[in-house]
């Protein structure tokens, strides 16, 4: 299954992130190898099989709604790339 | 030309439960940044979601409020889009297989009822918040912006209604007939000005049969910017329509201050929101004797209240629509009514001059100093006469005041009318000697001079006397 030049691009975008001509067409090679390598399933014959999007038989697993204790303010910010006055700082989004 | 408007609502709800959507930090309003996070909310990679007991009862109990079919089977998937305050980078939501659908409620116009069709009540997560920080405060011309997340993953409820409304007001009542119930119930505090519940229409005007394109209008933060954001938009768009111009499919920002519907940045691929299945959940199978006993648990609605205020109580239908309008009122009101005092004159009282006050001091009736009670023994002194109209206003001031009870106030103030024949006879006599020129003017046929009597009656007594009682005993000592 082949993946265009122009599918990549609106994935890109979708998900936030600018590619190069070059880049776009390595990628659209490379997602389509791997959506051929995922075709192969299919080759299996489910005509009598169910479709779900669950492996599990699990339903209905429900907590008790009970406060437990959040992460201290240092590990919450531990990892943030940029603080402002002890809070997540982003780029303007606009 | 003659336009007809066509209206859809899609109404978000934070669910008052103790603990967040998916993990088990607190969903308390507010609280310092951030302090509510743990790495499920924070969308740190590992971590797994695990569904709230209580927001799935709690939508349940919306959905039956709503007369919504339960789903037997029904599933989460993910939404998956960029923006800052949603860490994760997918919201929590459902699609194809929500909680219920195939709802209605019917709204009270005055005049007419409208049925309005309840498309779906689905579960959903909240996302973070944005503080933008820059000179304009807001979004556009923003330095640059700071999350929040203590809201993230807060439970809401989202409330889609078919396209059945035909007027801003109509979209008006709904919402607050839909905010009523969801009180009601006590699932959430519906704090407009909070966020506790967020409105967005889609508005279409059409000069035939077809619907016209339709424009969607976000940030309404109180009943009066939803009915003013729909009129601007009915308005903007009526008037293209007569200049022979197109509707632009698009969505709108509300500026509340300036007054107008402004275009959003077009996101052409935005609503490529590539839902899948989340697999980190298992589909929720619920239980129909759980649904029977959440459908058990659902109280007294507002619709059914005011039937029973006006059949119980003999209360007028505009009295009634007033007390069952905030579930707080009508509770305070029955529980008056408990009293030996007469239900339609308390029922008068809290929408008359108690509402009044209310509004003046900006409180609740729960924050209110007076009690049912108190407000019971009130009517119950006027209606025995022991005090005047008149008085009674002013005790009930000095209850706001002091949160006495009105017995005490009346007793304290030496406010009791004067019923005692004797002491009033006492004064009339007195009155009479003092004013013997009126005294002569009654006798020789001026019917004026009785009132002049009457008012220094009163005015001696200052006003505690009865005044019907003080016109018979001066009428009878008259013609003695």
């Amino acid at each position: 299954m082949a993946i265009s030049e122009e599918e990549v691009e609106h994935i890109a975008k979708l998900s936030a992130f600018f590619l190069s001509d070059e880049e776009k067409k390595v990628f659209a090679k490379q997602l389509s190898e791997v959506l051929d390598c995922a075709d192969v399933i299919s080759e299996v014959d489910t005509s009598n099989v169910k479709p779900t999007s669950y492996i599990t038989n699990l339903v209905n697993v429900l907590r008790e709604d009970e406060v437990k204790p959040s992460l201290s303010i240092e590990e919450v910010m531990k990892n943030a790339p940029h603080v402002y006055e002890g809070v997540f700082k982003v780029p303007r989004i606009i | 030309m003659r336009f007809e408007t066509t209206i859809g609502l899609e109404i978000h709800v934070e669910l008052s439960t103790a603990s967040k959507m998916f993990c088990g930090c607190s969903a308390l309003f507010g609280g310092e940044p951030n302090t509510h996070t743990c790495p499920g909310c924070l969308g740190h990679p590992g971590s797994l979601p695990v569904t709230n007991r209580q927001a799935v009862a709690y939508g349940i109990m919306l959905a039956l409020a709503l007369n919504c079919e339960i789903a037997p089977r029904s599933i989460f998937h993910r939404k998956n889009y960029f923006y800052p305050d949603m860490p994760k980078n997918y919201q929590i939501s459902q699609y194809d297989v929500p909680l219920s659908s195939g709802g209605s409620l019917e709204i009270d116009m005055g005049d007419y009822i409208r049925r309005v069709g309840i498309t779906r009540v689905h579960l959903e997560e909240d996302t973070g918040k944005s503080i933008h920080v820059g000179e304009s405060g807001r979004i556009h011309g923003a330095d640059f912006s700071l999350e929040d997340f203590n809201r993230a993953g807060i439970p809401l409820a989202e409330i889609v209604t078919e396209p059945h409304l035909k007027s801003p007001e109509e979209a008006r009542v709904f919402l607050q007939s839909l905010r009523s119930i969801i009180i009601y119930l006590g699932i959430s505090d519906c704090k407009m000005e909070e966020g506790s519940l967020r409105c967005d229409a889609n508005i279409s005007i059409s000069a035939d049969e077809r619907i016209g394109t339709k424009v969607e209008v976000k940030n309404m933060n109180s009943f009066k910017s939803l009915y003013r954001a729909l009129v601007f938009e009915e308005e903007r768009q009526r008037s293209l329509l007569q200049e022979g111009k197109t509707i632009v499919q698009e969505t709108r920002h509300w500026d509340e201050s300036n007054g107008v519907a402004i275009p959003m940045r077009t996101k052409e691929e935005a609503f490529d929101y590539r839902y899948f299945p989340e697999p980190d959940l298992v589909p929720l199978e619920l239980d129909p004797t759980w649904v029977e006993e959440i459908r058990k648990k659902i109280p007294e609605l507002p619709a059914a209240k005011l039937e029973r205020f006006q059949s119980q109580y003999s209360l007028p239908q505009d009295v009634a629509m007033v007390l069952v309008g905030e579930e707080e009122m009508a509770d305070f009101f029955e529980r008056s009514a408990d009293s030996k005092a007469s239900p339609v004159e308390i029922g008068k009282w809290m929408v008359g001059d108690i509402s009044a006050i209310l509004n003046e001091k900006g409180i609740s009736i729960k924050e209110a100093p007076i009690s049912p009670q108190m407000l019971g023994e009130l009517v119950l002194l006027l209606e025995e006469r022991t005090i005047s109209s008149k008085m009674a206003k002013e005790v009930l001031l000095e209850v706001f005041e002091t949160g006495k009870s009105p017995r005490s106030i009346v007793e304290e103030k030496n406010l009791l009318q004067i019923t005692d024949e004797k002491e009033l006879e006492k004064i009339i006599d007195e009155v009479m000697a003092e004013n013997s020129k009126a005294v002569d003017d009654f006798r020789s046929g001026k019917e004026q001079a009785l009132k002049f009597l009457i008012g220094n009656v009163m005015k001696k007594t200052r006003g505690k006397a009865n005044p019907s009682l003080v016109s018979d005993m001066v009428r009878r000592k008259l013609s003695s």
